[in-house]
């Protein structure tokens, strides 16, 4: 067994977990019926990238863990998911610039593994960042309806992205399991920024000073949100365990 | 924006293999970006190669159904302003 292609492939897999759990929450709280279609759908994506990754992943690790066993029965510090995609949302803007930050990511290092050497992961990727452009391109419509919009809407626009700002240089934070397989973001994130940027700036909105950098999603060491969004996510399986659905 | 200014669209989709744009239906949108956005979403499920036409419900000028009769019925009873007398060669498509 490759450990290390194990864990680069569980931090894909639980990022977009994470991810759609956070989005799926949406469903029905959206500011209007076909944005919350949208978001749904944006949901949908992230939970079948993350079954394909976590699938993938228990197959490299070779111990009879499918995706099942992996989402539901791994406990908060056995996730190794980027604190950004954790992160609550507050309200539609929160929702909007972590589905800017976070998908603009997606792209670029699923376009990098889509070239890659593994043929699964290559396959995965490949299926997947057509779908993550989408978001990225309707979190960008989003940032400048809202941050060039009110008064109002520009001001939690630039909340949010003050907020999360921080979290996103995790995502570009280097260490052993993304040097050792695959493709290592860590040289992405110029690319991210000439991504993100130019839409922060059509949408009036300030980018943030590079100052707090929180880290530790990596290594299963996650925000208080974290507890609560495992533990609502894994209820129903460890209440009936081992029963199939 | 006001809180109130989402418009309604109407919806024409082309199928991958489809020869012309067919009314799908209609939805509610800030825009016309967004609308095209949303009938992505909801008439095509994000099917490659679809084409997809948004336009403002109230851009769209109908006739009138109390008109019907004076609007319609000349080509219903006078066969003679219809091409219907020619045979059709095979190699012509799409008639």
């Amino acid at each position: 067994m490759n450990e290390k292609a194990v864990a680069y492939v569980l931090r894909l897999g639980d990022d977009a977990l994470v991810a759609a759990q956070r989005m799926a929450a949406l469903a029905t709280w959206a500011p209007q019926l076909e944005e919350d279609v949208a978001l749904a759908n944006i949901a949908l994506d992230l939970l079948g990238q993350a079954r394909a990754l976590l699938t993938y992943a228990g197959e490299l690790e070779g111990q009879g863990r499918d995706e099942d066993l992996l989402a539901y029965r791994r406990d908060e510090h056995e996730f190794t998911s980027a604190l950004l995609v954790e992160q609550p949302d507050t309200d539609f803007a929160a929702t909007m610039v972590k589905l800017l930050f976070f998908s603009a990511y997606q792209r670029l290092l699923y376009e990098e593994l889509s070239a890659g050497d593994d043929e699964t992961l290559a396959a995965i990727a490949a299926k997947s960042v057509k779908e993550v452009a989408y978001h990225l391109s309707h979190a960008c419509a989003w940032t400048v309806r809202l941050g060039d919009g009110t008064e109002e809407s520009k001001r939690r626009m630039q909340t949010a992205v003050d907020e999360l700002w921080p979290y996103t240089h995790e995502l570009f934070a280097s260490d052993s399991v993304w040097r050792g397989y695959g493709f290592d973001p860590a040289g992405l994130r110029e690319r991210w920024l000439g991504i993100v940027e130019p839409v922060l700036a059509e949408a009036t909105l300030e980018r943030p000073v590079d100052d707090w950098a929180p880290t530790g999603g990596r290594d299963g060491l996650h925000t208080e949100h974290f507890g609560y969004l495992v533990g609502e996510m894994q209820s129903l399986h460890r209440a009936h365990e081992g029963v199939s659905w | 924006m006001s809180r109130n200014s989402w418009p309604l669209y109407e919806v024409f989709v082309r199928g991958k293999r489809g020869l012309n744009h067919v009314h799908v239906g209609s939805l509610h949108a800030a825009d016309d970006e967004m609308a095209v956005r949303h009938a992505r979403d909801l008439y095509t499920r994000r099917n490659e190669g679809v084409s997809i036409w948004v336009v403002k419900a109230a851009d769209i000028t109908a006739s009138s159904p109390d008109e019907k009769d004076p609007f319609f019925a000349p080509s219903g009873d006078k066969v003679y302003r219809h091409p219907t007398f020619y045979e059709i060669p095979d190699d012509v498509p799409h008639m």
